[in-house]
């Protein structure tokens, strides 16, 4: 499973990758986690938002920070 | 001591070895690790070593840097700056980013999508660093270039912050020419860009567009009512005294305490019946600001910051969205004022308060930027374009620039082409739009804030 967080690098994108980071961790799933921060892949996904969580190419989340609960739930 | 030692010994078992290996032995000095403290401590060492301490100019203008930042202290962080972060706060919560993007994606009305666009920086700008990824998403994913130009000037430019504290501390015509030439630039760039670029814009590619997830909770009249007040109570707390102690005028500034708490307490009515917050603890906060308000009538700034900590104190204590609101507004507080804070003490010490001089001369200033030639205004537009202002450090120092004699057209210039171009962000831009379109871009900025500074300055010189 790939996960890919997109942002720019600002503190709520930073927050969301630990949020998911923990997530798995808790999972016990194996899964890769990358922090995409290129302007133009981000905007290759068509996400009008960041911090946005992309799971197998999917995107799961868009402008916010998502909750541990709901990741879990994502990747299971 | 123990070091010294050991490397003595090193030292000596070295010279005991043959030449060759001497020269193959990795040197222990790590240049990298270095060259930075090194030179950090040899800056601060010529500092002080050429520290014009004698000079009186040099300590006349540490004194008005001091006395900037204390009349910055004094007249505008409680009553002005306080309000405005918890507007912005505000806005960044309540207003729904997905509202607002749908005018921005692909099948959204022209039209409609470039007036959203000029004024939308004032509601997205929530954090500087998602502009980029969202004028990328508009330009390739949705509304095209145009928009997705007008998006990425207006969003630093017209954010509520800016425009408050321009208007309270360069007076209201720069403030609200600052506003209406940010909106009409927006729109004016976005378009000519659309109409230079068009054949290379046919081709976009058409995927799946993914909107940020709506949570509207209340009517757009709702939060325009909820705007509305927090303005109103901010307007009537910073109103000043008229110079003639009569007209309209001064007769809303004899009652503007009382104005002030009547906002105060339709605002606490408005979180009670839309945020759940309860009723008891708005009574309650009401109640020792009012006490405070009595018994103290002279000094209204203490009722005024006893109000503000029972607003926070409202706020964080209820959850949802309130708590948001709160934590919104401190991530604004803590990222901008130790930057204004900075900025406040640099205008001080480079130019003085208005009247008197810092470091820099005023005749400097009068000659480069003085008046209202097209080469004041185009001076200051280029140098607003490269320089870099960090968030709100524009006003001082445009404050101290024209208390030493610059005028209104260049300092409108440099209003409307600073804060949204700087060298590094023209390099992050050139690198999602290539440098053609940059270029174009940027001479567009500097062309009409050049042109707005000399309408504006023959206007209101």
């Amino acid at each position: 499973m790939e996960i890919k967080i997109l942002g720019p690098g600002c503190p709520k994108c930073q927050q969301t990758e630990s949020v998911v980071k923990e997530a798995v961790a808790e999972s016990g799933l194996g899964a890769s986690v990358e922090k995409v921060t290129d302007t133009m892949e981000i905007a290759g996904y068509g996400v009008f938002g960041t911090p946005a969580v992309v799971i197998d190419d999917e995107v799961k989340s868009v402008g916010n920070i998502p909750k541990k609960e709901d990741v879990l739930g994502w990747i299971k | 001591m123990s070091d010294a030692l050991s490397l003595s010994g090193q030292n000596k078992t070295l010279n005991v070895l043959p030449d060759d290996d001497v020269q193959a032995e990795p040197t222990q000095i790590d240049w990298k690790t270095i060259l930075k403290p090194l030179s950090l401590i040899t800056g601060v060492f010529l500092l002080f070593f050429f520290l014009p301490v004698d000079s009186s100019r040099f300590t006349e203008s540490i004194v008005e840097a001091l006395a900037l930042t204390k009349w910055y202290a004094r007249e505008h962080v409680l009553l002005c700056l306080v309000p405005a972060f918890f507007i912005a706060g505000a806005i960044g919560v309540f207003v729904s980013q997905a509202a607002v993007m749908k005018y921005l994606g692909a099948g959204a009305h022209k039209v409609i999508s470039y007036g959203v666009a000029s004024v939308s920086g004032s509601i997205l700008a929530v954090c500087s660093c998602t502009v980029l990824p969202l004028f990328a998403g508009i330009w390739k994913r949705g509304a095209g270039l145009g928009p997705a130009v007008a998006f990425l000037y207006s969003g630093p430019a017209i954010n509520v912050l800016a425009i408050i504290l321009t208007a309270r501390i360069l007076g209201p015509e720069l403030g609200a020419a600052r506003a209406i030439g940010a909106i009409l630039f927006s729109v004016v760039i976005g378009l000519l860009m659309h109409i230079m670029f068009r054949k290379e814009e046919q081709a976009k590619a058409t995927a799946a567009l993914h909107m940020p997830e709506p949570e509207v909770e209340r009517s757009l009249g709702q939060n325009g009512l909820f705007f509305a007040i927090m303005v109103a109570l901010l307007i009537s707390a910073t109103w000043s005294k008229p110079a003639q102690a009569e007209g309209l005028w001064y007769a809303v500034y004899s009652v503007k305490w009382i104005l002030t708490g009547v906002f105060a307490l339709s605002l606490g009515g408005l979180m009670v019946r839309w945020m759940g917050v309860k009723l008891y603890k708005v009574v309650g906060a009401a109640a020792v600001v009012l006490a405070l308000a009595l018994a103290v009538p002279h000094e209204p700034l203490g009722a005024f910051s006893a109000g503000i900590v029972a607003f926070v104190v409202l706020l964080a204590t209820t959850r949802g969205e309130s708590e948001t609101w709160f934590l919104a507004t401190w991530d604004f507080a803590k990222q901008i004022l130790p930057l204004l804070l900075a900025g406040v003490l640099v205008a001080g010490l480079l130019l003085g308060r208005p009247g008197s001089e810092g470091l820099i001369p005023s005749g400097w200033v009068s000659g480069l930027v003085g008046g209202n030639s097209i080469w004041a205004n185009l001076f200051a537009s280029v140098v607003g374009a490269f320089m870099y202002f960090a968030t709100l450090t524009e006003v001082p120092i445009l404050q101290g620039l024209i208390g030493a004699g610059m005028g209104k057209g260049p300092a409108l210039a440099l209003l409307l082409a600073g804060p949204a171009l700087s060298l590094p962000n023209m390099l992050v831009i050139r690198s999602v739009m290539g440098t053609r379109k940059t270029v174009v871009f940027v001479s567009l900025v500097v062309v009409m804030a050049t042109v707005s500074g000399v309408v504006f300055g023959r206007f209101f010189a």
